[in-house]
């Protein structure tokens, strides 16, 4: 009996595994049905479905790197402090001092990747026609992860605390100052008022809330590390899930009738 | 020393190695060529009869001795010689350092992509342009401000992207228009030939772990290879010039040349997403669901596919590699002089309409407000609320007897919002025209 063998038929491998390995018909529907992981898929698929030059894997690409995101986010955050103090030089020393010294590189080209992925995966669904009937749900669900992807990456951009970071985010928060109604320097905010005061000024609009504060500052640093780290993946992770339930249920990867 | 030197010795080390490169791509292809390729057609002068291949051999061997220069060149960088000739990039940067040449040069690329699909996916073709490509990029990166700015490392990704939606497109483009023939001559589709059931252990989950494999090693060897940017701490007095937001916002950060920030920056962007939504409740084609084809949804993948080069890819790129300081707009080889004026003299719709009467109505009061702005308000309210009907009743009328009402509004008015930035470029370039309506005392201006 060859080691491989010894080890595929101990009590642990089999408590671990419940069936051997997956080298028969049976054993490759078995564990299909039974690993947690695996169970993601379904036991067979339609060939061409799989094909890489039909879904260009984009999907699935995706995924993969939100996982090194995540795995990779983790590690960073061992080591990074949210505070104007700390935030900077927290960063630098990742370069200078620390052992896992790349994982902020893979971190942020990681997280360029994953928003050019998303974008090719929904360029690859939208020609493979693969919103149509009964997937349509599934491209909302799509679109919302696309949102929360590039929000995603824009939360993070602001936490090196360099100048490339808060003014990016200068920029971009900017925006919110000029919402309709809802922005202190919007058209319409005017309308918003009681009894002639405005209700909607730069200490109460949505950049203010966006922001914590009329500018970049520590209170955004707190909001965006929390938004980054917390509450946007969690919504992701959730959303993903659905993504791939849906997946599924509307009949695995779309093909012609 | 020259602080700007378009070659160093270390530049024209890594380009000796990007031709070697691009001299095996060819190799290859050279020994493919004579396999699939022929001869030339035996009328055809000089070449008649002679392999196809020889042309790829010869343009494998000049990419060779090219690299082999960049390794053995012994003198001064300063004097060597295979760089981009200056009559070369100054044309470029004056012709093309303009965003309507840049913009309406898009469109154009988009709509030569679309009506010479059946041309451009041959493998000979295809091939011929990306090599133009990778030796356009490897010529210009002998020049020292587009590699300032290619070279960035936020920037690195871009470029990878545009090769890689370049490939995915022509993917796409190969396999629709194969299908369109098929479909033509009642064929069953790619998609339906060998179609049988695969069990997913072993077909799937070993490609996904292949996949994930050449992932990891590509995330490595990129952290080793390109050191994240950091810059100076962060400071609210210092605002650097150009300020741009993250690359992926560029398109959106574009859209503020020509309109407000609640427009740019808000609006647009919720209705670019809504109508994504959108997408699949309002397009009513069954055809080509699950397999690659455009024919049959020639409509549907035009307009996307103009939303995604034209108004998003061209825009990105517009926005990280043609705009420097104070938003103007640089050559690609143009250095990014922060005293380069523009003059900017924009006026509003309503200046030129009251010209025409006796001067603008002046005054704060609504009323005042409105008939200034009379003219620029009933072309708006035309545009989003008559117009839609207008449509429906003509041009479009097929698709209004197919939506219904509801659904034919939304997208109506969808694709006129999709209109709106290239009608604001127009105009702009045009007739200097700033704002069609333009309510400053309201924050108020279209
Ligand atoms: C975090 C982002 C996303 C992840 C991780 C993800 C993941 C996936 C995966 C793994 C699949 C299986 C097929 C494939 O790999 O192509 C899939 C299918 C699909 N995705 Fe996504 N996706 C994401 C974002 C999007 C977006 C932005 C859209 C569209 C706007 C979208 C729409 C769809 C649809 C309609 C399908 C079914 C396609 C078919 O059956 O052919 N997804 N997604």
């Amino acid at each position: 009996m060859s080691v491989g063998d010894y080890i595929r038929n101990s009590q642990i491998w089999r408590s671990v595994f419940r069936h051997p390995a997956p080298t028969d018909r049976r054993n490759r529907v078995v564990v299909m049905l039974t690993n947690f992981f695996l169970h993601l898929h379904p036991v067979s698929v339609k060939q061409q479905g799989i094909a890489l030059s039909y879904t260009w894997c984009m999907g699935g690409i995706t995924f993969f790197l939100f996982l090194v995101e995540a795995l990779t986010g983790v590690l960073l955050m061992f080591y990074y402090r949210p505070t104007l103090e700390w935030a900077f030089y927290d960063i630098q020393a990742l370069r200078d001092v620390q052992t896992l010294g790349i994982m902020r590189e893979i971190h942020r080209w990681g997280a360029h990747a994953m928003v050019i992925t998303v974008w090719l995966h929904m360029y690859r669904v939208f020609l493979t026609g693969s919103y149509k009937p009964p997937r349509e749900f599934n491209w909302v669900i799509g679109v919302l992860l696309l949102v929360l992807t590039l929000l995603l990456s824009f939360t993070g951009y602001l936490l090196p605390w360099d100048q490339l970071a808060i003014w990016a985010i200068t920029v971009g928060s900017n925006m919110a100052r000029a919402h309709p109604f809802l922005g202190g320097e919007g058209p319409g905010f005017q309308l918003l008022n009681m009894g002639g005061y405005d209700l909607i000024t730069n200490a109460s609009d949505a950049k203010f809330l966006l922001l914590g504060g009329r500018f970049v500052g520590e209170a955004t640093l707190n909001r965006f590390y929390i938004l980054h780290c917390v509450a946007i993946p969690v919504v992701v992770s959730g959303l993903i899930a659905i993504h791939f339930w849906r997946v599924r249920k509307d009949g695995g990867i779309s093909q012609p009738l | 020393m020259n602080p700007h030197p378009d070659l160093t010795s270390s530049v024209i080390h890594g380009l000796g190695w990007y031709y070697l490169i691009v001299f095996f791509m060819n190799l290859y292809w050279t020994v493919r060529s004579y396999k699939v390729d022929g001869e030339f057609a035996s009328g055809v002068p000089v070449v008649g009869g002679l392999p196809v291949a020889a042309v790829w051999a010869c343009i494998s061997s000049v990419l060779l001795m090219i690299s082999v220069a960049h390794f053995t060149g012994t003198g001064s960088p300063d004097t060597f010689m295979i760089r981009l000739p200056e009559f070369f990039k100054n044309p470029v940067d004056a012709f093309f350092a303009d965003p309507v040449v840049y913009f309406l040069g898009s469109v154009s690329l988009f709509v030569f992509m679309v009506v010479f699909r059946e041309w451009w996916v041959k493998d000979s073709v295809a091939w011929s342009l990306l090599q133009a490509s990778l030796i356009f990029m490897g010529l210009s990166m002998s020049d020292y401000d587009f590699r300032q700015i290619v070279g960035k490392p936020d920037n690195v990704p871009i470029v990878a992207m545009l090769f890689i939606v370049a490939f995915l497109t022509w993917i796409y483009f190969r396999r629709a228009t194969d299908n369109d023939r098929r479909v033509a001559e009642g064929r069953p589709l790619f998609e339906q030939e060998d179609n049988e059931k695969v069990l997913v252990w072993p077909d799937l989950v070993y490609t996904e772990l292949i996949c994930m494999i050449l992932l990891t090693a590509l995330l490595i060897f990129w952290g080793i290879g390109l050191e994240a940017p950091l810059e100076e701490p962060a400071s609210s007095v210092k605002t650097p010039n150009p300020s741009k937001a993250p690359w992926y916002f560029l398109g959106l950060q574009e859209m503020l040349v020509y309109f407000d920030p609640w427009l740019a920056g808000v609006v647009l962007p919720g209705i670019i997403l809504g109508g994504l939504m959108a997408v699949p409740y309002i397009d009513f084609n069954k055809a080509g669901n699950g397999y690659y084809c455009f024919k049959d949804r020639w409509f549907a993948v035009s307009t996307f596919l103009f939303g995604f080069f034209p108004l998003w890819i061209a825009l990105i790129v517009l926005g990280t590699f043609l705009r420097g300081p104070n938003w103007n707009f640089y050559g690609i080889y143009e250095l990014w002089d922060v005293h380069k004026v523009k003059a900017a003299n924009n006026v509003n719709l309503s200046e030129y309409v009251w010209s025409l009467f006796g001067g603008v109505p002046t005054g704060s009061d609504i009323l005042t407000i409105l008939k200034r702005e009379c003219v620029g308000i009933v072309l708006v309210l035309g545009y989003f609320f008559v117009l839609p009907p207008l449509l429906g009743l003509t041009i479009l009328r097929r698709f209004f007897v197919r939506m219904g009402v509801l659904r034919f509004l939304v997208f109506s008015n969808l694709i006129l919002w999709m209109a709106v930035l290239p009608i604001k470029m127009v105009l702009r370039w045009s007739f200097s025209l700033k704002y069609i309506v333009g309510i400053p005392e309201w924050f108020f201006n279209i």
